[in-house]
Protein backbone atom coordinates (compact mmCIF):
# COMPACT_ATOMS: atom_id res chain seq x y z
CA UNK A 1 0.00 0.00 0.00
CA UNK A 2 0.74 3.88 -0.44
CA UNK A 3 2.09 5.62 2.98
CA UNK A 4 -0.73 7.75 4.34
CA UNK A 5 -1.80 10.52 2.10
CA UNK A 6 1.09 13.52 2.99
CA UNK A 7 -0.90 16.66 3.83
CA UNK A 8 0.00 20.12 1.85
CA UNK A 9 2.70 22.21 3.51
CA UNK A 10 2.00 26.13 2.84
CA UNK A 11 5.86 26.34 2.49
CA UNK A 12 7.27 29.16 -0.24
CA UNK A 13 7.72 27.03 -3.40
CA UNK A 14 9.09 27.69 -7.15
CA UNK A 15 6.05 27.97 -9.32
CA UNK A 16 6.73 26.59 -12.49
CA UNK A 17 6.33 29.07 -15.62
CA UNK A 18 4.05 27.19 -17.57
CA UNK A 19 1.79 23.73 -17.33
CA UNK A 20 2.26 21.10 -19.66
CA UNK A 21 -1.44 21.13 -20.92
CA UNK A 22 -0.78 17.24 -22.39
CA UNK A 23 1.05 16.07 -19.83
CA UNK A 24 -2.46 17.11 -16.94
CA UNK A 25 -4.74 15.65 -20.08
CA UNK A 26 -2.80 12.37 -20.02
CA UNK A 27 -3.90 12.24 -15.81
CA UNK A 28 -7.73 12.24 -16.75
CA UNK A 29 -8.73 9.07 -18.36
CA UNK A 30 -11.76 9.73 -19.21
CA UNK A 31 -10.52 12.48 -21.43
CA UNK A 32 -9.62 9.90 -24.02
CA UNK A 33 -13.36 8.96 -24.58
CA UNK A 34 -15.00 9.22 -28.06
CA UNK A 35 -18.81 10.68 -28.05
CA UNK A 36 -20.57 9.92 -30.68
CA UNK A 37 -17.38 8.80 -33.03
CA UNK A 38 -15.68 12.28 -31.85
CA UNK A 39 -13.06 12.89 -29.57
CA UNK A 40 -14.76 14.26 -26.02
CA UNK A 41 -14.42 18.24 -25.66
CA UNK A 42 -15.91 18.82 -22.36
CA UNK A 43 -17.13 22.35 -21.16
CA UNK A 44 -19.50 21.66 -18.77
CA UNK A 45 -16.77 21.86 -15.51
CA UNK A 46 -19.25 24.43 -13.74
CA UNK A 47 -21.51 21.67 -13.46
CA UNK A 48 -18.72 18.92 -12.28
CA UNK A 49 -14.85 18.69 -13.11
CA UNK A 50 -13.35 15.62 -14.60
CA UNK A 51 -11.06 13.67 -11.95
CA UNK A 52 -7.21 12.75 -12.31
CA UNK A 53 -5.90 9.43 -11.89
CA UNK A 54 -4.73 10.35 -8.28
CA UNK A 55 -8.38 10.60 -7.16
CA UNK A 56 -9.09 7.57 -8.67
CA UNK A 57 -6.31 5.86 -7.04
CA UNK A 58 -6.85 6.93 -3.72
CA UNK A 59 -10.41 5.69 -3.88
CA UNK A 60 -9.46 2.37 -4.79
CA UNK A 61 -6.26 2.31 -2.78
CA UNK A 62 -8.63 3.04 0.17
CA UNK A 63 -11.02 0.27 -0.52
CA UNK A 64 -8.15 -2.07 -1.44
CA UNK A 65 -5.88 -1.33 1.72
CA UNK A 66 -7.47 0.62 4.77
CA UNK A 67 -11.41 -0.16 4.98
CA UNK A 68 -12.66 -0.07 8.06
CA UNK A 69 -14.39 2.50 10.64
CA UNK A 70 -12.47 5.37 11.79
CA UNK A 71 -11.87 6.42 15.28
CA UNK A 72 -13.47 3.10 16.38
CA UNK A 73 -11.43 -0.01 16.04
CA UNK A 74 -7.87 -0.42 18.12
CA UNK A 75 -7.13 -2.98 14.92
CA UNK A 76 -4.68 -1.77 12.15
CA UNK A 77 -7.38 -0.64 9.62
CA UNK A 78 -9.04 1.29 11.56
CA UNK A 79 -5.76 3.48 12.63
CA UNK A 80 -4.67 3.78 9.02
CA UNK A 81 -8.39 5.09 7.92
CA UNK A 82 -8.56 7.19 10.61
CA UNK A 83 -5.27 8.38 10.11
CA UNK A 84 -5.55 9.08 6.19
CA UNK A 85 -8.96 10.60 6.75
CA UNK A 86 -6.73 13.12 9.47
CA UNK A 87 -4.41 13.38 6.87
CA UNK A 88 -7.28 14.90 4.32
CA UNK A 89 -9.24 17.09 6.68
CA UNK A 90 -5.49 18.73 7.55
CA UNK A 91 -4.51 19.03 3.08
CA UNK A 92 -7.92 21.36 3.46
CA UNK A 93 -7.28 23.15 6.12
CA UNK A 94 -4.21 24.10 4.21
CA UNK A 95 -5.07 23.99 0.92
CA UNK A 96 -7.62 26.86 2.35
CA UNK A 97 -4.94 28.59 4.53
CA UNK A 98 -7.99 28.03 7.64
CA UNK A 99 -6.24 28.72 11.01
CA UNK A 100 -7.43 25.23 12.75
CA UNK A 101 -7.97 21.68 11.29
CA UNK A 102 -11.23 22.04 13.63
CA UNK A 103 -12.69 24.48 11.65
CA UNK A 104 -12.97 22.06 8.61
CA UNK A 105 -16.24 20.02 8.65
CA UNK A 106 -16.87 16.87 5.95
CA UNK A 107 -20.14 17.60 4.44
CA UNK A 108 -21.57 16.17 1.48
CA UNK A 109 -21.04 19.21 -0.73
CA UNK A 110 -21.72 22.62 -1.18
CA UNK A 111 -25.45 22.22 -0.01
CA UNK A 112 -25.25 20.43 2.62
CA UNK A 113 -22.58 23.04 4.21
CA UNK A 114 -25.07 26.38 3.51
CA UNK A 115 -27.72 24.14 4.64
CA UNK A 116 -26.08 23.15 8.16
CA UNK A 117 -25.30 26.70 8.50
CA UNK A 118 -29.00 27.78 8.21
CA UNK A 119 -30.11 25.15 10.30
CA UNK A 120 -28.13 26.09 13.08
CA UNK A 121 -26.23 29.15 13.28
CA UNK A 122 -29.68 30.95 11.12
CA UNK A 123 -32.06 29.07 13.34
CA UNK A 124 -30.26 30.44 16.95
CA UNK A 125 -29.69 33.97 15.55
CA UNK A 126 -32.16 34.80 12.91
CA UNK A 127 -36.10 35.52 14.70
CA UNK A 128 -38.92 37.32 13.88
CA UNK A 129 -38.33 40.67 11.65
CA UNK A 130 -34.76 39.60 10.94
CA UNK A 131 -33.28 40.18 7.38
CA UNK A 132 -30.59 37.51 5.80
CA UNK A 133 -28.83 39.36 2.69
CA UNK A 134 -27.96 37.43 -0.15
CA UNK A 135 -27.41 38.44 -3.94
CA UNK A 136 -29.35 38.23 -7.15
CA UNK A 137 -26.08 35.92 -8.77
CA UNK A 138 -26.94 32.96 -6.36
CA UNK A 139 -27.05 29.26 -7.25
CA UNK A 140 -30.42 27.46 -5.59
CA UNK A 141 -28.79 26.04 -3.19
CA UNK A 142 -28.14 29.64 -1.45
CA UNK A 143 -31.57 31.09 -1.83
CA UNK A 144 -33.55 27.98 -0.62
CA UNK A 145 -32.41 27.19 2.43
CA UNK A 146 -32.34 30.94 3.64
CA UNK A 147 -36.35 30.83 2.32
CA UNK A 148 -37.07 27.84 4.61
CA UNK A 149 -35.33 29.46 7.10
CA UNK A 150 -37.02 33.11 6.60
CA UNK A 151 -40.43 31.43 6.23
CA UNK A 152 -40.27 28.97 9.57
CA UNK A 153 -38.70 32.30 11.65
CA UNK A 154 -41.29 34.96 9.70
CA UNK A 155 -37.72 36.56 8.60
CA UNK A 156 -36.84 38.15 5.47
CA UNK A 157 -35.05 37.12 2.91
CA UNK A 158 -33.35 40.68 1.00
CA UNK A 159 -31.51 40.67 -2.63
CA UNK A 160 -28.52 43.05 -3.42
CA UNK A 161 -29.10 43.68 -7.20
CA UNK A 162 -26.71 43.18 -10.25
CA UNK A 163 -25.92 45.23 -13.27
CA UNK A 164 -26.12 44.94 -16.89
CA UNK A 165 -22.88 43.47 -17.03
CA UNK A 166 -23.67 41.13 -14.60
CA UNK A 167 -21.74 43.30 -11.96
CA UNK A 168 -22.92 43.15 -8.39
CA UNK A 169 -23.72 46.87 -7.47
CA UNK A 170 -22.13 46.95 -4.08
CA UNK A 171 -23.62 50.32 -2.65
CA UNK A 172 -26.69 48.78 -3.12
CA UNK A 173 -25.19 45.82 -1.19
CA UNK A 174 -23.94 48.13 1.31
CA UNK A 175 -26.98 50.02 2.01
CA UNK A 176 -29.46 46.70 2.18
CA UNK A 177 -26.76 45.40 5.27
CA UNK A 178 -28.94 46.98 8.48
CA UNK A 179 -29.55 46.39 12.24
CA UNK A 180 -31.97 43.76 11.69
CA UNK A 181 -29.09 41.83 8.91
CA UNK A 182 -28.18 38.70 10.83
CA UNK A 183 -26.04 36.90 8.25
CA UNK A 184 -24.80 37.77 4.54
CA UNK A 185 -24.72 34.93 2.33
CA UNK A 186 -22.97 35.40 -0.77
CA UNK A 187 -21.02 33.37 -3.83
CA UNK A 188 -17.60 33.60 -4.57
CA UNK A 189 -17.89 33.22 -8.53
CA UNK A 190 -21.48 33.14 -10.21
CA UNK A 191 -22.18 29.82 -11.21
CA UNK A 192 -24.21 31.23 -13.96
CA UNK A 193 -22.33 34.23 -16.05
CA UNK A 194 -18.86 33.61 -14.16
CA UNK A 195 -18.57 36.92 -12.22
CA UNK A 196 -16.10 36.94 -9.35
CA UNK A 197 -17.71 39.21 -6.21
CA UNK A 198 -15.51 41.67 -4.49
CA UNK A 199 -15.79 39.34 -1.39
CA UNK A 200 -13.02 41.67 0.62
CA UNK A 201 -14.87 44.80 0.36
CA UNK A 202 -18.71 43.10 0.86
CA UNK A 203 -17.09 41.27 4.16
CA UNK A 204 -15.95 44.27 5.47
CA UNK A 205 -19.14 45.58 4.88
CA UNK A 206 -20.77 43.05 6.91
CA UNK A 207 -18.34 42.93 9.69
CA UNK A 208 -18.48 46.53 10.14
CA UNK A 209 -22.04 46.18 11.06
CA UNK A 210 -21.04 43.01 12.74
CA UNK A 211 -22.71 41.11 10.41
CA UNK A 212 -20.72 37.25 9.58
CA UNK A 213 -20.65 36.11 5.88
CA UNK A 214 -20.90 32.92 4.13
CA UNK A 215 -19.63 32.30 1.14
CA UNK A 216 -20.73 29.96 -1.20
CA UNK A 217 -17.48 29.03 -2.87
CA UNK A 218 -18.19 25.89 -4.92
CA UNK A 219 -17.43 28.03 -8.41
CA UNK A 220 -14.48 29.51 -7.12
CA UNK A 221 -11.98 26.87 -5.36
CA UNK A 222 -11.10 25.02 -8.58
CA UNK A 223 -10.04 28.02 -10.35
CA UNK A 224 -7.63 30.25 -8.27
CA UNK A 225 -6.28 30.04 -4.52
CA UNK A 226 -8.77 30.71 -1.62
CA UNK A 227 -7.63 31.85 1.78
CA UNK A 228 -10.45 32.62 4.25
CA UNK A 229 -8.23 33.85 6.59
CA UNK A 230 -7.04 36.44 4.03
CA UNK A 231 -10.58 37.34 3.21
CA UNK A 232 -12.16 36.90 6.47
CA UNK A 233 -15.45 35.01 5.62
CA UNK A 234 -16.64 33.94 8.93
CA UNK A 235 -18.22 30.57 6.76
CA UNK A 236 -17.39 28.93 3.68
CA UNK A 237 -18.61 26.14 1.88
CA UNK A 238 -17.43 24.19 -1.32
CA UNK A 239 -18.00 20.98 -3.09
CA UNK A 240 -15.13 18.13 -3.53
CA UNK A 241 -16.89 17.19 -7.45
CA UNK A 242 -16.14 20.56 -8.68
CA UNK A 243 -12.92 20.64 -7.56
CA UNK A 244 -11.81 17.41 -9.12
CA UNK A 245 -12.53 15.11 -6.09
CA UNK A 246 -15.63 12.88 -6.55
CA UNK A 247 -18.91 13.61 -5.78
CA UNK A 248 -20.43 12.86 -2.41
CA UNK A 249 -18.07 15.10 -0.48
CA UNK A 250 -17.35 18.91 0.38
CA UNK A 251 -16.60 21.18 3.05
CA UNK A 252 -17.74 23.76 5.40
CA UNK A 253 -15.15 25.60 6.77
CA UNK A 254 -16.19 27.47 9.82
CA UNK A 255 -14.18 30.00 12.47
CA UNK A 256 -14.18 28.16 15.74
CA UNK A 257 -15.71 30.49 17.71
CA UNK A 258 -18.73 30.66 15.76
CA UNK A 259 -18.72 26.80 15.18
CA UNK A 260 -18.40 25.95 18.85
CA UNK A 261 -21.67 28.31 19.56
CA UNK A 262 -23.79 26.35 17.29
CA UNK A 263 -25.89 23.80 18.31
CA UNK A 264 -25.18 20.28 16.31
CA UNK A 265 -27.33 19.69 12.91
CA UNK A 266 -27.87 16.07 12.76
CA UNK A 267 -27.42 13.28 15.52
CA UNK A 268 -25.98 10.44 15.82
CA UNK A 269 -22.84 8.14 16.07
CA UNK A 270 -19.44 9.84 16.22
CA UNK A 271 -21.16 13.54 16.98
CA UNK A 272 -21.40 12.35 20.58
CA UNK A 273 -18.98 11.91 23.82
CA UNK A 274 -21.30 10.40 26.09
CA UNK A 275 -25.18 8.94 25.95
CA UNK A 276 -27.65 7.96 28.25
CA UNK A 277 -31.45 8.54 28.25
CA UNK A 278 -30.97 11.91 30.01
CA UNK A 279 -28.19 13.70 27.97
CA UNK A 280 -26.02 13.49 26.02
CA UNK A 281 -22.61 15.24 25.39
CA UNK A 282 -21.61 16.66 22.44
CA UNK A 283 -18.13 15.91 20.96
CA UNK A 284 -15.67 18.45 19.94
CA UNK A 285 -14.92 19.71 16.86
CA UNK A 286 -14.97 18.91 13.84
CA UNK A 287 -17.02 15.81 15.07
CA UNK A 288 -19.96 17.74 16.56
CA UNK A 289 -21.30 18.35 13.05
CA UNK A 290 -20.17 14.91 11.51
CA UNK A 291 -22.81 12.69 13.02
CA UNK A 292 -22.92 9.21 11.08
CA UNK A 293 -20.03 7.60 9.50
CA UNK A 294 -18.96 9.92 7.17
CA UNK A 295 -17.83 9.22 3.60
CA UNK A 296 -14.19 8.24 4.24
CA UNK A 297 -12.83 7.29 0.86
CA UNK A 298 -14.47 10.60 -0.54
CA UNK A 299 -12.49 12.68 2.46
CA UNK A 300 -9.20 11.06 1.40
CA UNK A 301 -9.51 10.80 -2.92
CA UNK A 302 -10.43 15.30 -1.93
CA UNK A 303 -7.82 15.37 -0.07
CA UNK A 304 -5.65 13.89 -3.14
CA UNK A 305 -7.38 16.15 -5.79
CA UNK A 306 -6.10 19.40 -3.63
CA UNK A 307 -2.76 17.95 -3.69
CA UNK A 308 -3.23 17.21 -7.52
CA UNK A 309 -3.83 20.76 -8.31
CA UNK A 310 -2.07 22.69 -5.29
CA UNK A 311 0.73 20.83 -6.94
CA UNK A 312 0.05 22.14 -10.12
CA UNK A 313 0.47 25.71 -8.79
CA UNK A 314 -2.94 27.73 -8.18
CA UNK A 315 -1.69 30.61 -9.52
CA UNK A 316 -1.00 28.39 -12.58
CA UNK A 317 -4.32 27.09 -13.34
CA UNK A 318 -5.81 30.70 -12.66
CA UNK A 319 -3.44 32.08 -15.55
CA UNK A 320 -4.26 28.74 -17.47
CA UNK A 321 -8.00 29.23 -17.63
CA UNK A 322 -7.71 33.47 -17.82
CA UNK A 323 -6.21 32.95 -21.31
CA UNK A 324 -8.56 30.35 -22.19
CA UNK A 325 -11.75 32.71 -20.92
CA UNK A 326 -10.56 35.43 -22.77
CA UNK A 327 -10.00 33.26 -25.76
CA UNK A 328 -13.06 31.97 -25.39
CA UNK A 329 -14.70 35.55 -24.72
CA UNK A 330 -12.82 36.91 -28.17
CA UNK A 331 -13.71 34.06 -31.01
CA UNK A 332 -17.82 33.00 -29.35
CA UNK A 333 -18.29 36.69 -28.69
CA UNK A 334 -17.31 37.98 -32.81
CA UNK A 335 -20.10 35.17 -34.13
CA UNK A 336 -22.57 36.87 -35.60
CA UNK A 337 -25.63 35.84 -34.11
CA UNK A 338 -24.26 35.54 -30.40
CA UNK A 339 -25.06 37.69 -27.43
CA UNK A 340 -22.83 36.99 -24.25
CA UNK A 341 -24.84 37.04 -21.24
CA UNK A 342 -22.51 38.33 -18.33
CA UNK A 343 -19.56 40.20 -19.02
CA UNK A 344 -18.20 41.29 -16.05
CA UNK A 345 -14.75 43.12 -16.14
CA UNK A 346 -13.40 39.86 -13.24
CA UNK A 347 -14.51 36.29 -14.07
CA UNK A 348 -13.67 33.01 -13.71
CA UNK A 349 -14.23 29.55 -15.39
CA UNK A 350 -17.66 30.45 -17.34
CA UNK A 351 -19.02 31.86 -20.63
CA UNK A 352 -22.75 32.07 -21.06
CA UNK A 353 -24.20 33.13 -24.25
CA UNK A 354 -27.28 33.42 -26.07
CA UNK A 355 -28.17 32.72 -29.92
CA UNK A 356 -30.18 34.31 -32.39
CA UNK A 357 -32.90 31.88 -33.88
CA UNK A 358 -31.18 28.72 -31.76
CA UNK A 359 -32.45 28.12 -28.39
CA UNK A 360 -30.09 26.65 -26.13
CA UNK A 361 -31.02 23.14 -25.78
CA UNK A 362 -31.39 22.64 -29.87
CA UNK A 363 -27.29 24.13 -29.75
CA UNK A 364 -26.78 21.45 -26.72
CA UNK A 365 -27.94 18.61 -28.62
CA UNK A 366 -25.98 19.58 -31.98
CA UNK A 367 -22.82 19.92 -30.12
CA UNK A 368 -23.04 17.00 -28.31
CA UNK A 369 -23.27 15.18 -31.63
CA UNK A 370 -19.88 16.29 -32.41
CA UNK A 371 -18.44 15.63 -28.84
CA UNK A 372 -18.96 18.38 -27.02
CA UNK A 373 -20.57 18.96 -23.74
CA UNK A 374 -21.87 22.24 -22.38
CA UNK A 375 -24.40 22.69 -20.33
CA UNK A 376 -28.01 24.45 -21.68
CA UNK A 377 -30.74 25.60 -19.15
CA UNK A 378 -30.99 27.58 -16.39
CA UNK A 379 -28.16 26.84 -14.26
CA UNK A 380 -29.88 26.82 -11.06
CA UNK A 381 -30.13 30.25 -10.94
CA UNK A 382 -33.84 30.91 -12.01
CA UNK A 383 -33.38 34.73 -10.49
CA UNK A 384 -30.42 35.40 -12.83
CA UNK A 385 -32.16 34.43 -16.19
CA UNK A 386 -35.09 36.51 -15.32
CA UNK A 387 -33.21 39.30 -14.95
CA UNK A 388 -31.87 39.26 -18.12
CA UNK A 389 -35.01 38.29 -19.38
CA UNK A 390 -34.22 34.75 -20.80
CA UNK A 391 -35.19 31.24 -20.34
CA UNK A 392 -32.12 29.73 -20.49
CA UNK A 393 -28.64 30.42 -21.65
CA UNK A 394 -25.73 27.95 -23.07
CA UNK A 395 -22.72 28.04 -20.99
CA UNK A 396 -19.50 26.49 -21.64
CA UNK A 397 -17.39 26.43 -18.43
CA UNK A 398 -13.29 26.12 -18.20
CA UNK A 399 -10.82 23.32 -16.24
CA UNK A 400 -6.90 23.10 -16.63
CA UNK A 401 -7.16 20.47 -18.98
CA UNK A 402 -8.91 22.18 -21.41
CA UNK A 403 -7.24 23.87 -24.52
CA UNK A 404 -8.43 26.99 -27.11
CA UNK A 405 -8.64 24.21 -30.00
CA UNK A 406 -11.27 22.89 -27.88
CA UNK A 407 -13.03 26.03 -27.97
CA UNK A 408 -12.13 26.30 -31.98
CA UNK A 409 -14.28 23.25 -31.75
CA UNK A 410 -16.71 25.15 -30.18
CA UNK A 411 -16.89 27.82 -32.32
CA UNK A 412 -17.52 25.36 -35.19
CA UNK A 413 -20.08 23.87 -33.84
CA UNK A 414 -21.66 26.69 -32.61
CA UNK A 415 -21.12 27.95 -36.45
CA UNK A 416 -22.67 24.44 -37.71
CA UNK A 417 -26.01 25.00 -35.29
CA UNK A 418 -26.44 28.65 -36.73
CA UNK A 419 -26.16 27.61 -40.15
CA UNK A 420 -29.11 24.06 -39.70
CA UNK A 421 -31.68 27.17 -37.93
CA UNK A 422 -30.52 30.22 -40.40
CA UNK B 1 -29.92 22.76 -44.15
CA UNK B 2 -27.35 21.37 -44.79
CA UNK B 3 -27.31 17.66 -46.23
CA UNK B 4 -24.73 16.72 -44.18
CA UNK B 5 -26.64 16.32 -40.70
CA UNK B 6 -25.87 12.45 -40.44
CA UNK B 7 -28.09 11.44 -37.23
CA UNK B 8 -28.88 14.98 -36.11
CA UNK B 9 -30.91 15.01 -39.47
CA UNK B 10 -33.35 12.21 -38.12
CA UNK B 11 -33.48 14.77 -35.51
CA UNK B 12 -34.33 17.90 -36.88
CA UNK B 13 -36.40 16.92 -39.68
CA UNK B 14 -37.14 19.66 -42.75
CA UNK B 15 -40.88 19.52 -41.34
CA UNK B 16 -39.84 19.96 -37.91
CA UNK B 17 -37.70 22.70 -38.52
CA UNK B 18 -40.34 24.75 -40.51
CA UNK B 19 -42.89 24.12 -37.80
CA UNK B 20 -40.19 25.59 -35.09
CA UNK B 21 -39.16 28.98 -37.49
CA UNK B 22 -43.05 29.13 -38.56
CA UNK B 23 -45.27 27.69 -35.58
CA UNK B 24 -49.04 27.34 -37.02
CA UNK B 25 -51.79 28.29 -34.49
CA UNK B 26 -49.47 30.06 -32.15
CA UNK B 27 -52.40 32.50 -30.89
CA UNK B 28 -55.10 31.72 -28.06
CA UNK B 29 -58.32 31.35 -29.72
CA UNK B 30 -61.00 34.16 -28.31
CA UNK B 31 -63.56 31.42 -27.31
CA UNK B 32 -61.17 28.66 -26.27
CA UNK B 33 -63.07 27.05 -23.17
CA UNK B 34 -59.97 24.77 -22.09
CA UNK B 35 -56.87 26.06 -20.86
CA UNK B 36 -53.61 24.48 -19.19
CA UNK B 37 -50.02 25.78 -18.45
CA UNK B 38 -47.10 23.49 -19.14
CA UNK B 39 -43.50 23.95 -18.05
CA UNK B 40 -40.29 21.99 -17.92
CA UNK B 41 -38.38 23.31 -15.06
CA UNK B 42 -35.42 21.56 -16.11
CA UNK B 43 -34.91 23.84 -19.22
CA UNK B 44 -37.71 26.64 -18.67
CA UNK B 45 -39.82 25.76 -21.36
CA UNK B 46 -43.10 27.12 -21.20
CA UNK B 47 -46.33 26.25 -23.14
CA UNK B 48 -50.06 26.97 -22.72
CA UNK B 49 -52.29 25.05 -24.57
CA UNK B 50 -55.78 26.43 -25.67
CA UNK B 51 -58.71 24.69 -26.66
CA UNK B 52 -62.33 25.12 -27.93
CA UNK B 53 -64.03 22.11 -26.87
CA UNK B 54 -67.71 21.22 -27.98
CA UNK B 55 -69.79 17.79 -27.65
CA UNK B 56 -66.23 16.37 -26.95
CA UNK B 57 -64.88 17.66 -30.66
CA UNK B 58 -62.04 20.18 -30.46
CA UNK B 59 -62.99 22.81 -32.60
CA UNK B 60 -60.44 25.61 -32.39
CA UNK B 61 -56.36 24.63 -30.60
CA UNK B 62 -53.97 27.04 -29.97
CA UNK B 63 -50.90 27.41 -28.23
CA UNK B 64 -48.14 29.88 -26.66
CA UNK B 65 -45.05 30.28 -24.76
CA UNK B 66 -41.19 29.78 -25.50
CA UNK B 67 -39.44 26.79 -25.73
CA UNK B 68 -36.38 25.00 -27.95
CA UNK B 69 -36.70 24.07 -31.73
CA UNK B 70 -38.64 20.44 -30.88
CA UNK B 71 -40.84 21.52 -28.38
CA UNK B 72 -42.00 24.84 -30.58
CA UNK B 73 -42.27 22.42 -33.63
CA UNK B 74 -44.39 19.72 -31.57
CA UNK B 75 -46.30 22.06 -30.34
CA UNK B 76 -47.80 23.16 -33.51
CA UNK B 77 -47.51 20.09 -35.58
CA UNK B 78 -49.40 19.05 -32.34
CA UNK B 79 -51.93 21.71 -32.96
CA UNK B 80 -52.51 20.99 -36.72
CA UNK B 81 -53.27 17.65 -35.97
CA UNK B 82 -55.93 17.57 -33.49
CA UNK B 83 -58.26 20.62 -34.77
CA UNK B 84 -62.04 19.06 -36.07
CA UNK B 85 -60.54 15.50 -33.71
CA UNK B 86 -62.65 14.11 -30.88
CA UNK B 87 -60.69 14.47 -27.11
CA UNK B 88 -61.13 10.45 -27.71
CA UNK B 89 -59.33 10.73 -30.76
CA UNK B 90 -56.69 13.17 -29.39
CA UNK B 91 -56.27 11.14 -26.65
CA UNK B 92 -55.32 8.10 -28.77
CA UNK B 93 -52.86 9.64 -30.53
CA UNK B 94 -51.26 11.41 -27.62
CA UNK B 95 -50.62 7.47 -26.41
CA UNK B 96 -49.40 6.80 -30.04
CA UNK B 97 -47.17 9.84 -30.27
CA UNK B 98 -45.55 9.01 -26.76
CA UNK B 99 -44.95 5.25 -27.49
CA UNK B 100 -43.57 6.89 -31.17
CA UNK B 101 -40.96 9.31 -29.29
CA UNK B 102 -40.15 7.21 -26.48
CA UNK B 103 -38.92 3.98 -29.07
CA UNK B 104 -41.45 1.61 -28.90
CA UNK B 105 -40.38 -0.91 -31.50
CA UNK B 106 -44.39 -1.38 -32.20
CA UNK B 107 -45.33 2.80 -32.72
CA UNK B 108 -42.37 2.99 -34.92
CA UNK B 109 -43.15 0.60 -37.67
CA UNK B 110 -46.66 2.14 -37.87
CA UNK B 111 -45.05 5.50 -37.56
CA UNK B 112 -46.92 6.15 -40.96
CA UNK B 113 -50.27 5.88 -39.25
CA UNK B 114 -49.60 9.12 -37.32
CA UNK B 115 -49.15 11.13 -40.41
CA UNK B 116 -46.80 14.05 -40.46
CA UNK B 117 -46.36 13.32 -36.87
CA UNK B 118 -44.01 10.40 -37.83
CA UNK B 119 -41.09 13.32 -38.29
CA UNK B 120 -40.75 12.88 -34.70
CA UNK B 121 -39.60 9.35 -34.73
CA UNK B 122 -35.92 10.82 -34.48
CA UNK B 123 -36.33 11.99 -31.29
CA UNK B 124 -36.49 8.33 -29.64
CA UNK B 125 -32.62 8.57 -30.52
CA UNK B 126 -31.93 11.38 -28.34
CA UNK B 127 -33.34 10.61 -25.00
CA UNK B 128 -32.19 13.69 -23.76
CA UNK B 129 -35.20 15.66 -26.02
CA UNK B 130 -38.27 13.45 -25.14
CA UNK B 131 -39.59 15.85 -22.43
CA UNK B 132 -39.42 18.84 -25.42
CA UNK B 133 -41.44 16.61 -27.95
CA UNK B 134 -44.07 15.52 -25.11
CA UNK B 135 -44.21 19.07 -23.25
CA UNK B 136 -47.21 20.56 -25.62
CA UNK B 137 -49.14 17.19 -25.39
CA UNK B 138 -48.84 16.74 -21.24
CA UNK B 139 -50.04 20.19 -21.20
CA UNK B 140 -53.35 19.20 -23.50
CA UNK B 141 -53.61 16.33 -21.31
CA UNK B 142 -54.02 18.72 -18.58
CA UNK B 143 -56.33 21.65 -20.56
CA UNK B 144 -58.69 18.45 -21.59
CA UNK B 145 -58.99 16.34 -17.95
CA UNK B 146 -60.02 19.94 -16.46
CA UNK B 147 -63.20 19.54 -16.00
CA UNK B 148 -64.53 22.70 -15.30
CA UNK B 149 -67.06 23.70 -17.94
CA UNK B 150 -66.31 27.46 -16.82
CA UNK B 151 -64.79 29.28 -19.43
CA UNK B 152 -61.45 30.34 -18.70
CA UNK B 153 -60.86 33.90 -17.91
CA UNK B 154 -57.78 34.09 -18.99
Amino acid sequence: MTAVAQPITREPRIVASSLDIAKIRADFAILAERINGKPLVYLDNAATSQKPRVVLDAIANYYTHMNANIHRGVHTLSVRATEAHDAARLTVRNFINAADTREIIFVRGATEAINLVAQTYGRVHVGAGDEVLITAMEHHSNIVPWQILCEEKGAHLKVAPIDDRGELILDEFAKLIGPRTKIVAVTQVSNALGTVLPLREMIELAHRQGVPVLVDGAQAIPHFAVDVQALDCDFYAFSGHKVYGPTGIGVLYGKRALLNAMPPYQGGGDMIRSVTFEKTTYNDLPWKFEAGTPDIAGAIALGAALKYIYALGMENIAAHEHDLLAYATEVVGAIPGVQLIGTARERAGVLSFVLDNVHPHDLGTILDREGIAIRTGHHCAQPVMERFGIPATARASFAVYNTKEEIDALVAGIRAALEVFA
Amino acid sequence: MSADLGELGDLYQEVILEHSKAPRNFRKPTTANHHAEGFNPLCGDKCSVYLDVENGAIKDIGFQGSGCAISRASASMMTQALKGKSTAEAAKLFEEFHNLVTGDAKAMENAAELGKLAAFGGVSKFPARVKCATLAWHTLQSALEDKSETVSTE
